[in-house]
């Protein structure tokens, strides 16, 4: 019998909501007159400030340098002048410095240079990673640099490309592959001469067949060495752990990274402006971004620079409709929601939803139906850490229960019929922990 | 856009499934309707104002501890379903104030003085019925003759289940297979049950146990019934196949194999689908072992849970002196509940399999 290949253990299956945006075609957002560039747009350390007050930059011009060893550069967006530098809050309240950059009237035209990358050395090809700012575009921004240096005694089997898209409501990397399917796949062929894998994995769910189809007609014209495989639907696919098992049927143990299993996992975005960055010379200025929900007028997937403001998207999108409860920065399972709608977007803003009221349901003590435990992808016992964090147990709940190794996936969130704030305490239990 | 909107911030997960406490709550009390509505029929009215009674006073008691607390939890159904699940516990005869000592104690005793919904550590219905049992015995073990039976059945039996009339038998010296020993004594079947038996070779008494022909307490007769709100259950996700069918199986086998020896048949003389039928064994795997909160969380820990459950029902039955071996049976295993909850664990992500290991090792 043959098995759609999934992740074995736990997982959710929440309403997939792509309807709204998922025939939308990508399209150019018109620029706004000012762009608010934070300099904290990856993981790590903010980078370091190279402008000020005043100062004049062109397009792709480097105006924040990477900072400490998981850091990344941010270039400027537009041709502009920095209005100033201001304290801004992000979706994810990380607090943090960020140009404002009033935007020319008149901006460059893209330039059509192509360069072929087939004969540059791989530590070209990295340097062009750092150079350009690419950062993991799946939501968690580790910066593409670190990720692609493998150790002297680590090999790479795999090179796992992520085109999962789990999230309900996002189409930003469906759109992609449906449209520059192509030049991400091109990318990932970059990345794998880069890191030296042997073999290219493509994991794609089955709610996006048209995208699977589509990219197995690219390998198959262009000849490339690309495995492209459907995987059956299920939340949280797109988390590495759980995409590896799908895909190659490895299991990262607790505390390790992919690459300690043979394997390096990027999204199918991250690809994408890996190709533009070696191929077109264009570094990590913009992105595509899903706008959608049921409180959007008219949901799009909007190639948008890095650092334009959410208010700027919601008008492209003809504004807020209906009742509107929560704006959302990335997916309904794990995105941040934020009020601010000046707030700017990253290079990890995926999407940003508008969603309509919840139905409010009491909550009420925890009954200990063990739903939490049947889905967490981890194998954890969510309701005793929720229990022990409550009662201030940091320590039992991190040592004794692997608090450290929750994702924040919201599985155990998602079913808790108790209703209970479940990864709200895990992520406070997290901090809490660290500080003890 | 002029005017904002209230936008609310919160931790992600941003979506919910459509689950909730009280949801539950309704389903299982809706699962135990069809049991519920064929006991009255059976039993006569007097059955519905135990059920209401029990109900009412296990919602009263939960409000009223409310009070105390200046919290209002009666929404959750947490209540009513405990009152439900002692009303069907009763017998059919009971004077009136057992259903409601057993339902305040469920509630006051076993539920609230624990904390409350979530904190217990025993069932409250179940620990309400056991309590009663004992307290007042010869109320608790006089069953009326139901009303599919009352043409066949002798006066001098009236009062007792197939169960606890073999029991006595086999305590009285007799010998023999459990339906032979009914059959002996005159223990009366439907006409209906005879017929198929006769037609399918299969004992009447086993059919009428299976149809809910049987005397027994109000809820617990009808092991088809019971088995329709169970899957019903299932398919809802609500409970797990984990705890009733360990539970249901390891008792059945273990009954199979040394339920036989106490009647003097020797081993693997036992029966199998007639002892998952009698008594409350059905209703107690499906409803009373699956209770969430005194039942282990993960998988593996509900099949030791259901597991134990099994072997204690079979031991208490086979060999123990006591009525109520279901009852004790999961008691007693939600004694060990929290003992399996930390020690057996869901395999973590990325840890080795320890089977696999020792396969490994050898």
């Amino acid at each position: 019998m043959h098995t759609v290949p999934t992740f074995r253990k736990g997982g959710v299956h929440p309403p997939d909501q792509k309807v709204f945006s998922r025939e939308q075609e990508i399209v150019r957002l018109p620029l706004p007159g000012e762009l608010v560039v934070s300099l904290s747009q990856h993981l790590g350390a903010p980078a370091k400030a190279l402008k000020a007050k005043g100062d004049t930059v062109v397009r792709g011009e480097k105006i924040g340098e990477s900072v400490g060893f998981i850091s990344a550069d941010v270039h400027s967006p537009v041709n502009g002048t920095i209005k100033e530098i201001k304290l801004v809050m992000l979706a994810n309240s990380v607090q943090c410095d960020a140009y404002v950059i009033t935007v020319d009237e008149e901006q460059p035209e893209l330039s059509s240079e192509v360069v072929d990358w087939k004969d540059l050395p791989k530590e070209e090809l990295l340097s062009f990673v750092k150079e350009r700012g690419i950062v993991g575009l799946g939501g968690a921004t580790f910066p593409a640099h670190v990720k692609f240096a493998i150790p002297r005694d680590k090999s790479v089997e795999y090179f796992v490309v992520n085109g999962v898209e789990c999230e309900p409501y996002l189409t930003s990397d469906y759109r992609l592959m449906m449209e520059k399917g192509k030049e991400a796949l091109e990318g990932a062929l970059i990345a794998a001469k880069i890191i030296d894998a042997k073999k290219i994995i493509v994991g794609v769910e089955l709610n996006k067949k048209d995208a699977i189809a589509h990219l197995k007609e690219v390998v198959a014209q262009e000849g490339w060495p690309i495995e492209i495989v459907g995987l059956k639907v299920k939340y949280p696919q797109g988390d590495e752990k759980q995409l590896l098992k799908a895909t190659i049927g490895r299991e990262i143990p607790s505390g390790k990274l992919p690459l300690d299993v043979g394997a390096v996992v990027s999204n199918i975005g991250t690809c994408y402006a890996l190709f533009e960055a070696v191929v077109h010379q264009k570094a990590l200025y913009e992105r595509i971004i899903s706008v959608t929900g049921e409180g959007i007028a008219n949901p799009k997937n909007i190639l948008a620079p890095i650092g334009t403001k959410v208010s700027d998207l919601l008008e492209f999108c003809g504004g807020l409709t209906g009742e509107v409860e929560k704006l959302v920065s990335g997916g309904p399972m794990m995105g941040f929601s934020f009020f601010d709608t000046e707030t700017p977007v990253t290079k990890g803003s995926s999407g940003i939803l508008a969603l309509k009221p919840k139905k409010q349901v009491r909550q009420t003590a925890c009954i200990s139906c063990g739903k939490c435990v049947d889905v967490c992808p981890i194998g954890l016992m969510p309701t005793l850490m929720y229990k022990n964090i409550t009662h201030l147990n940091y320590e039992v709940a991190m040592n004794n229960l692997s608090l450290m190794d929750c994702k924040e996936c919201g599985s155990c969130s998602y079913v808790c019929p108790a209703h209970l704030p479940l990864v709200h305490t895990f992520k406070t239990g997290k901090k809490m922990g660290r500080k003890k | 856009m002029n005017e904002q909107p209230t936008i609310r911030v919160s931790s992600s997960p941003h979506l919910h499934d459509k689950s909730s406490t009280s949801n539950i709550m309704w389903h299982v009390s809706l699962a135990l309707l069809p049991a519920t509505i064929w006991g009255i029929y059976l039993f006569g009215l007097y059955s519905l104002v135990i059920i209401v009674v029990s109900m009412a006073t296990a919602a009263l008691t939960e409000f009223l501890l409310g009070k105390i607390n200046k919290e209002c939890t009666i929404w959750d159904g947490s209540a009513v379903l405990t009152g439900l699940l002692v009303g069907l516990n009763m017998p059919p005869s009971v004077p009136i104030f057992i259903p409601i000592v057993a339902s305040f104690f469920a509630i006051f005793v076993a539920k609230w003085t624990f904390g409350g919904l979530g904190a217990n550590w025993a069932n409250p219905a179940l620990s309400g019925r056991v309590f009663v049992f004992f307290s007042f015995t010869t109320y608790m073990s006089s069953f009326t003759t139901p009303r599919t039976l009352l043409s066949a059945m002798p006066d001098t039996l009236s009062g007792a289940t197939p169960l606890g009339f073999v029991k006595t038998a086999i305590a009285g010296g007799a010998s023999g297979a459990s339906n032979d020993l009914l059959a002996q004594a005159g223990y009366p079947a439907t006409q209906l049950a005879q017929k198929l038996g006769m037609s399918l070779g299969i004992n009447p008494y086993t059919i009428d146990s299976f149809l809910g022909n049987i005397a027994g307490s109000i809820g617990e007769v009808s092991a088809l019934l019971l088995l329709i709100g169970g899957i019903y259950l299932l398919i809802r996700k609500i409970i797990t196949w984990h705890i009733p069918v360990t539970y249901l199986l390891s008792s059945a086998i273990l009954n199979w194999i040394f339920g036989g020896i106490p009647a003097g048949l020797g081993s693997f003389s036992g029966t199998f689908f007639p002892s998952m039928l009698s008594g409350g064994l059905i209703f107690g795997a499906l409803f009373m072992a699956t209770d969430y909160v005194t039942s282990p969380l993960s998988a593996k820990g509900k099949i030791i849970y259901g597991l134990g459950c099994g072997f204690f029902t079979f031991l208490f039955r086979s060999f123990g002196s006591m009525p109520e071996a279901v009852s004790v049976s999961i008691l007693l295993m939600n004694i060990l509940t929290p003992t399996i909850d930390r020690y057996i664990r869901p395999r973590k992500f990325g840890e080795k399999n320890l089977l696999k290991k020792k396969e490994a090792v050898a």
